[in-house]
């Protein structure tokens, strides 16, 4: 299906998603659309797939000018999309889900859908427990269900926003063999909405860029990488390096350490990690490394072991007291566990102080120049009164990091960069160097493998539950942590 | 055999516990959609009042059952349009509007309490009724009864075996995926909020007019807040629900036969006993220790022991859906 987008135009507020953006998909070939955290590619997306609607534009599908009204009408022309927090039921069966808005017919006929849901897994080599509940499935699954569900609603062209976050690499790799199958067996548009340059180099033939809600380049693939970043940032980004970590005291040592929860049981951790270090924890997600640095933080309790910060056994601490010891926990769910929808970021600091600074009566003032300094130094963009959810998802991540005291010994990050592009990363992680200078030790986890090499001094990998040898970042492959990722010691 | 004492107290149980499923079921459906209503004490005080005045009056139990499932439609139509319109707080109005209904109720039905009236009488099944025990108990019931269960069975049916069903459940569950799917969110929402209300409306006039017959001043009062507690105990199903609904009015009637055979402590102790059983079992299938006690079992019977007492709420209850 031929595909055509043009001069669309939306707004939200002030900020112009999609500034008069057109172009157009030809069938049977695989695109990607690239650019910074807020350049408009989610919005241009939803529009294409009828989720929501341009203030100005026109679609049109083969020539023919479509309007869609829902997502379940775009459907219907042929236009789907897989949304990188996929658009299901989590209590629902696997069944259910797919059934839900397949047909109009008032019966359901599980037994039926079952015979056409397996068809359509065994065709692109998917496996998935039908019975199981969507809830208990990995995010490769549920994207992979999502797709088999788009692909039985009739779509021609497909849409995915940001495919990879979170899922495994060999769950990456059968999603990447499909599409190319797909569009180029069955003649498929493939749409690759990313801001990871590798991936758009690995699978797609042309690319588009857009850059504050314009279209500011195309070019066929795979082309230098420096060229699209010349393209994404209107310059290329200086990266920093990793300065190198003085040989220090260790400062938080753990020593057969095991905690415990209904899913997961780790055991038998011992890691000593020194003043100013990066260490870093690699695995798929959830595999121990929250529940390490969970326990930590004393947001978990350990079962066993011991746990030791600079030589004062914080084993037995509660979050508050690790809190008031020098530690502090980033969570990866921003609006979920790090902040506070509805409280302003001058409300999040005074709450995020340590309590020798708190007073009974709040001074507004001295409070808002404190934020907007923070705010400032960690280029969130937003206002002092801004409450946190207006704030889009990076600069959500921003405020996260503005909300760190000074003087910290010890920073537990659980995915710190997650849908961040490269250059609000490579700030975030600027800033995080500076508190390494100050003898800050830092232990985060990435399923980012890359980020992980880059950015750590020593490396260890957790696989299901269990934690392997450490390894030294610099002496280190991508290839290397994968195969212990794989359980290969 | 059929007229033991004991058989009479399980009829008697199964007969208390129709209306209470009746509401759940219209509750449940509501929630499911995706709203609180706790607007039920007031709007089954409203319908029970309605319904009795109305049947007196005209004569007509059909216009009295009519009558009160207007009357909790509109009730529930107050809710839908404030918290899906007007996207205010869903708790705040349903909780006024159950204190209107019970001010209301008193004033509107003033003249007509404790008068004689028209009532829904026994319809026995041929030849089931004849069966031991579940005979009386089951097939020589109140008409009332008989519709609360047919209607437990359709809800049933309705949420997990069709597609419209499937789409009620969505709206409740993740109301942005609905929409992706096709579903009009708050058409469903406004449709089942009405409909809930209406079917709670049906419960609060089977009261007046089949079980404790006629009206009087707080005449079900309670009975809503009951109900809504059962529909968390049932889990938000039906059939769950209805089986809290006798749970409860079965502890109701033990608490009686205690009274008329316990000696030396004081009646009004025992009507605390239904109440007492609520929240104990409100506190433990809302905790984690439904998990804990899990981990005790043989991991065989982890799975099945979970399903039958774990409950989660549909997930975006009292949530509000709007389009970006």
């Amino acid at each position: 299906m031929h595909i055509e987008l043009r001069d669309i135009r939306k707004t939200f507020g002030d900020v112009r998603a999609n500034d008069g953006i057109s172009l157009a998909f030809e069938p049977g070939r695989i695109y990607g659309l690239l650019g910074e955290n807020g350049a408009g590619k989610s919005t241009l997306m939803k529009i294409l797939a009828g989720y929501q609607p341009a203030d100005s534009g026109r679609i049109l599908l083969n020539g023919q000018p479509a309007h869609f009204a829902t997502p379940a009408d775009a459907l219907r022309r042929g236009v789907g999309m897989v949304y990188q927090d996929p658009l299901d039921f989590p209590p629902f069966t696997v069944l259910e889900n797919y059934l839900l808005g397949r047909d109009r017919a008032v019966n359901l006929d599980f037994r039926q859908a079952a015979a056409e849901l397996r068809a359509i897994l065994d065709r692109y080599g998917f496996a998935v427990d039908m019975d199981a509940a969507i809830g208990s499935l990995s995010l490769g699954e549920r994207q992979q269900l999502e797709l088999v569900r788009l692909l039985a609603g009739g779509a021609q062209a497909l849409i995915l926003d940001e495919p990879t976050t979170g899922i495994s690499a060999s769950q990456k790799d059968a999603l990447f063999a499909t599409m190319r199958r797909m569009a180029a067996e069955e003649g498929k548009s493939i749409i690759l909405v990313s801001h990871k340059l590798e991936e758009i180099q690995e699978l797609c033939g042309h690319a588009f860029v857009l850059r504050k809600g314009q279209l500011v380049g195309e070019t066929a693939l795979p082309c230098p990488n420096r060229a699209l970043v010349e393209m994404m940032f209107g310059q290329v980004p200086e990266r920093t390096p990793r300065p190198p970590a003085a040989v220090e005291q260790p400062l938080l040592e753990i020593s057969g350490l095991g905690v415990r929860t209904q899913r997961l049981t780790v055991g038998d951790i011992n890691l000593s990690i020194r003043r100013g270090e990066v260490f870093g924890l690699a695995g798929l997600e959830g595999s121990g490394q929250a529940l390490l640095m969970k326990a930590v933080a004393g947001l978990l309790p350990a079962a066993s072991g011991r746990i030791a910060l600079d030589g004062l056994d914080i084993t037995h601490l509660d979050y508050h007291q690790t809190r008031a010891a020098g530690v502090a926990y980033v969570a990866a769910g921003r609006l979920e566990e790090g902040l506070i929808a509805g409280l302003s970021l001058t409300e999040h600091i005074l709450l995020a102080a340590p309590r020798r600074d708190q007073t009974f009566f709040i001074r507004w003032g001295a409070a808002r120049e404190t934020t907007s300094g923070r705010i400032a130094l960690c280029e969130v963009v937003g206002v002092p009164d801004s409450t946190a959810e207006q704030l889009s998802g990076g600069n959500q991540q921003r405020m996260l990091y503005a909300m760190l005291n000074e003087g910290l010994r010890l920073i537990l990050l659980d995915q710190p960069t997650r849908g961040l592009d490269v250059r609000s990363a490579d700030y975030i992680w600027e800033l995080l160097y500076a508190r390494r200078r100050e003898g800050t030790a830092i232990l985060f986890y990435s399923p980012d493998l890359d980020e992980i090499i880059e950015r750590s001094d020593r490396i260890a990998v957790f696989s299901g539950g269990v934690m392997s040898r450490i390894v030294e970042a610099a002496r280190t492959t991508a290839d290397e942590l994968g195969h212990l990722i794989g359980g290969q010691q | 055999m059929n007229d033991t004492l004991l058989v009479r107290i399980l009829a008697s149980i199964a007969l208390q516990a129709a209306p209470l499923m009746i509401a759940v079921t219209g509750e449940t459906l509501t929630e499911r959609a995706g709203v609180v209503n706790l607007s039920l004490d007031g709007k089954m005080l409203m319908a029970a009042m309605t319904g009795f005045v109305v049947a007196y009056t005209t004569g007509s139990l059909i216009l009295g059952f009519l009558a009160a499932a207007l009357v909790g439609a509109l009730f529930a139509l107050i809710v839908a349009f404030g918290s899906i319109t007007l996207k205010h707080n869903q708790v705040a109005i349903g909780f006024v509007l159950t204190l209107l209904g019970a001010d209301l109720s008193a004033f509107l039905g003033q003249n007509f309490t404790r008068l004689p009236g028209p009532s829904v009488g026994k319809f026995a099944v041929p030849y089931l009724k004849d069966l031991p025990v579940l005979g009386p108990i089951f097939f020589n019931q109140n008409a009332i009864f008989y519709f609360a269960i047919l209607l437990v069975a359709a809800a049933w049916w309705w949420l997990f075996r069709t597609q419209p069903g499937l789409h009620l459940r969505g709206a409740g569950e993740r109301p942005e995926a609905a929409f992706a799917r096709g579903a009009s969110v708050t058409r469903l929402r406004y449709l089942y909020t009405v409909l809930g209300g209406a079917l709670v409306g049906v419960a609060g006039a089977s009261y007046s007019l089949g079980i404790k017959i006629g009206w009087s001043e707080g005449h079900t009062a309670g009975l809503g807040w009951i109900a809504l507690a059962i529909v968390i105990f049932g889990g938000w199903s039906p059939a769950r629900g209805a089986l809290g609904a006798v749970v409860f009015g079965a502890t109701k009637s033990l608490a009686t036969v205690f009274q008329q055979n316990v000696q030396g402590v004081s009646v009004v102790a025992f009507n605390t006993l239904p109440w007492l059983l609520m929240i104990g079992v409100l506190l433990l299938v809302s905790s984690d220790w439904v998990a804990r006690v899990a981990n005790l079992l043989p991991p065989r019977l982890r799975g099945g022991f979970l399903r039958l007492v774990q409950v989660t709420p549909p997930r975006a209850l009292g949530v509000e859906f709007g389009q970006e």
